[in-house]
């Protein structure tokens, strides 16, 4: 798998590097960037499977990286490995389009498996990520207004976010729920949509209200 | 009765007096002048009343000293300005005491500096001129720059306290006094409008109060034209030099905070750098400190966490009890929280039972890392303790486990809440604890045993 290392840290991506060489799965760093402008050029260059990325960076931050690569790199998924993990930081980049968000602390092995499954096209839900969705969909976040109908959690889904908040892996979700693994994978799927699907509602309407559409 | 100028100066390094706003009664004249003079504040007041009694020059002098002595910073400046960066950091923060406390002057002070002013100059003037209608003229007048005055004094104090913002005009006259600020402003306007209404008056008809009027008014108006640019440019520098000083004192405060914590870490962490286990925990107490600093603006109550005061909502004091597992037993808690409640005697045996079911995790299970999941939903109280260790068979616990029946699973069913424990050997534990909505819980409450008091100790005991 074909992976780029965005963050403005020169140390922590050498420190990267060296854990996903050590991994025994197949993961290479095929290009490194310090900025939005040089991450954009990597990843178009480079047509990755998937970038890790830090939220903050010099030029715009992680999410601007995601949105000016969205048409260029179509294939590319993003995770983001961040040191912070603020709600707003954390719900934002999902928002942005980012499959998943891993804080700095992870394990290498962690850190490849979550890689490889950000590849395959599932979301990756920590359980501190996991809460913060439940957090946003019941309203406590600020940076998620999500009212319409369309926009709620299933109780299944619900069902699931809890038990990953919990510190549950997801095989454990499906044995617990009595479905499979595929299924909780579904699950998580659609949550990340609807999270991101809400803020694209919202920017809809803001740009409807100004007349702009 | 002191009638030796305060503002002259020993000779090495020019002592200036000022108003003290902390601990005045009225305006802080007599407390600053006691500062100064190193005297107790009793005879100077006492001073002030009877020099006002005979003759109203306690009043008249008082007056002077609140219109020419300027109202001091809150603490003692000197004593701050000469403290180390730390110290004067965790002063900013309300780590360390003020020095001088007691709330300043409330609403009762502008009624006695009112009072105090009016009648003193009332009498003055009586003793001097004999004239009733005049008298009142004037003593309007005063009430109303008094009560200006004191609005003066207030928004010079917030001045002090405040740090963030620029000031602006408006702030300056009105700081963010409301409707009391106004009100002072307004009866102090009308006063004053009044007393100049009335002064004319006496000497002859409506007209010439008219013209008394309108001439102060003009007069005003004018010194407003030639001072109005002037003041705006004092202003403005000053609020940049207020800026300046807000910043460097924030970066003092960074400076402290990192002296104290980071760089003491990680000279631990130097020291021992050989052994893993107390590196990690080092790094783990550490960075959790620095987070509940950084970020305490998005979580209230989490910086308390970190430095031993009491939190404030359930999710800090879970936290709390995590970090303090963490450090004890060098494994890592991972607490997710979804909603808050505000801390309280319902939620107490909650955090009580947390910490059990943490500490049973830590000691028995074998494993780096314990997950706790609390969630509050429309005032019902669910937490979840989970690790992937050893586990055991809950049937088949020895009655001497007191930990288990007596602290999580009793201690919820005391409270009105339930416990339950899941475990098998090889597949870990979790321990569910919950409780119900206040409302919910006064239901149950009625049909069950009230042994709320005893337990409520022992709940306290095993915080």
């Amino acid at each position: 798998m074909r992976v780029v290392v965005v963050d403005d840290h020169h140390m922590f991506r050498t420190g990267v590097r060296s854990e996903l060489a050590a991994a025994p799965a197949a993961v290479t760093v095929v290009a490194e960037a310090a900025d939005v402008d040089t991450a954009v050029a990597a990843v178009e260059r480079e047509r990755p499977a998937v970038v890790l990325l830090d939220v903050h960076l010099p030029g715009g931050g992680g999410v601007e990286v995601i949105r000016r690569t969205q048409t260029t790199a179509p294939g590319t998924r993003f995770l983001a490995l961040s040191v912070s993990d603020a709600a707003e930081d954390v719900i934002g980049t999902i928002r942005g389009g980012a499959r998943g968000y891993v804080t700095k602390t992870i394990s290498g092995t962690e850190l490849v498996d979550a890689v490889g499954r950000v590849a395959d096209g599932d979301a990756v839900f920590s359980p501190r990520l996991a809460g913060f969705v439940l957090d946003a969909f019941a309203g406590a976040i600020q940076v998620a207004e999500v009212d319409s109908d369309l926009d709620r959690l299933s109780e299944r889904e619900r069902e699931v976010m809890r038990l990953i908040a919990r510190g549950y892996a997801y095989k454990e979700v499906a044995k617990e729920l009595f479905i499979s693994v595929k299924t909780v994978e579904t699950h998580m799927s659609s949550v990340l949509r609807k999270l991101q699907l809400s803020s694209r509602h919202e920017l809809t309407r803001w740009a409807s209200d100004r007349r702009l559409l | 009765m002191t009638t030796t100028g305060p503002t002259t100066a020993a000779p090495p390094a020019p002592r200036r007096a000022g108003r003290d706003l902390e601990r005045g009664l009225v305006g802080g004249v007599a407390a600053g002048l006691a500062d100064h003079l190193g005297l107790p504040v009793l005879p100077l007041r006492i001073g002030f009343v009877v020099a006002t009694v005979l003759g109203g020059l306690g009043a008249v002098l008082y007056g002077a000293y609140w219109l020419f002595l300027p109202a001091a910073p809150l603490g003692d400046g000197a004593d701050r300005a000469g403290a180390a960066p730390g110290l004067a950091g965790a002063a900013r923060d309300g780590r360390r005491p003020r020095g001088l406390l007691g709330r300043p002057a409330g609403r009762t002070g502008d009624a006695v500096v009112v009072g105090v002013l009016s009648v003193g100059i009332v009498l003055a003037v009586e003793a001097v001129v004999g004239r009733g209608a005049l008298v009142w003229a004037v003593a309007l007048v005063a009430g109303g720059v008094a009560l200006l005055w004191r609005q003066a004094d207030e928004v010079q104090r917030e001045r002090w306290v405040e740090r963030t913002e620029r000031m602006d005009p408006v702030g300056m006259v009105l700081g963010s006094g409301g409707w009391a600020a106004w009100t002072r402003l307004a009866l102090g306007a009308v006063l004053l409008g009044t007393g100049l209404v009335l002064l004319g008056f006496r000497d002859g008809g409506i007209g010439a109060a008219r013209e008394v009027v309108l001439a102060v008014l003009l007069g005003i108006g004018g010194l407003a034209v030639v001072v109005g640019p002037w003041v705006a440019r004092l202003v403005r520098d000053l609020g940049d030099e207020r800026t300046e000083r807000i910043r460097s004192q924030e970066r003092a405060d960074v400076a402290a905070h990192l002296h104290d914590s980071v760089l003491q870490t990680l000279a631990l962490i130097q020291k021992n750098a050989g052994d893993a286990a107390t590196v990690a925990r080092l790094a783990r107490a550490q960075e959790r400190d620095l987070r509940a600093w950084l970020f305490a603006e998005e979580r209230p109550g989490s910086p308390g966490a970190g430095r031993g005061a009491a939190p404030d909502t359930l999710a800090a004091a879970v936290r709390a009890v995590a970090a303090v597992v963490e450090d004890d037993h060098g494994i890592e808690v991972e607490v997710v929280a979804v909603g808050d409640a505000p801390w309280s005697e319902r939620v107490q045996p909650v955090v009580a039972a947390v910490r059990e079911a943490v500490v049973n995790a830590a000691k028995h299970a074998g494993t780096g890392r314990v997950d706790v999941y609390v969630e509050v939903l429309g005032g019902a109280v669910d937490v979840f303790v989970r690790d992937r260790g050893a586990g055991f068979d809950p049937d088949d616990l020895p009655a001497d486990r007191h930990g288990v029946r007596g602290s999580i699973v009793d201690r919820m069913l005391r409270h009105g809440g339930t416990a339950r424990i899941r475990s098998a050997p090889g597949e870990g534990t979790e321990v569910r604890v919950h409780l119900p909505a206040p409302d919910e819980q006064a239901q149950q409450a009625q049909d069950a045993d009230d042994g709320v008091g005893s337990t409520d100790a022992a709940g306290r005991g095993a915080q």
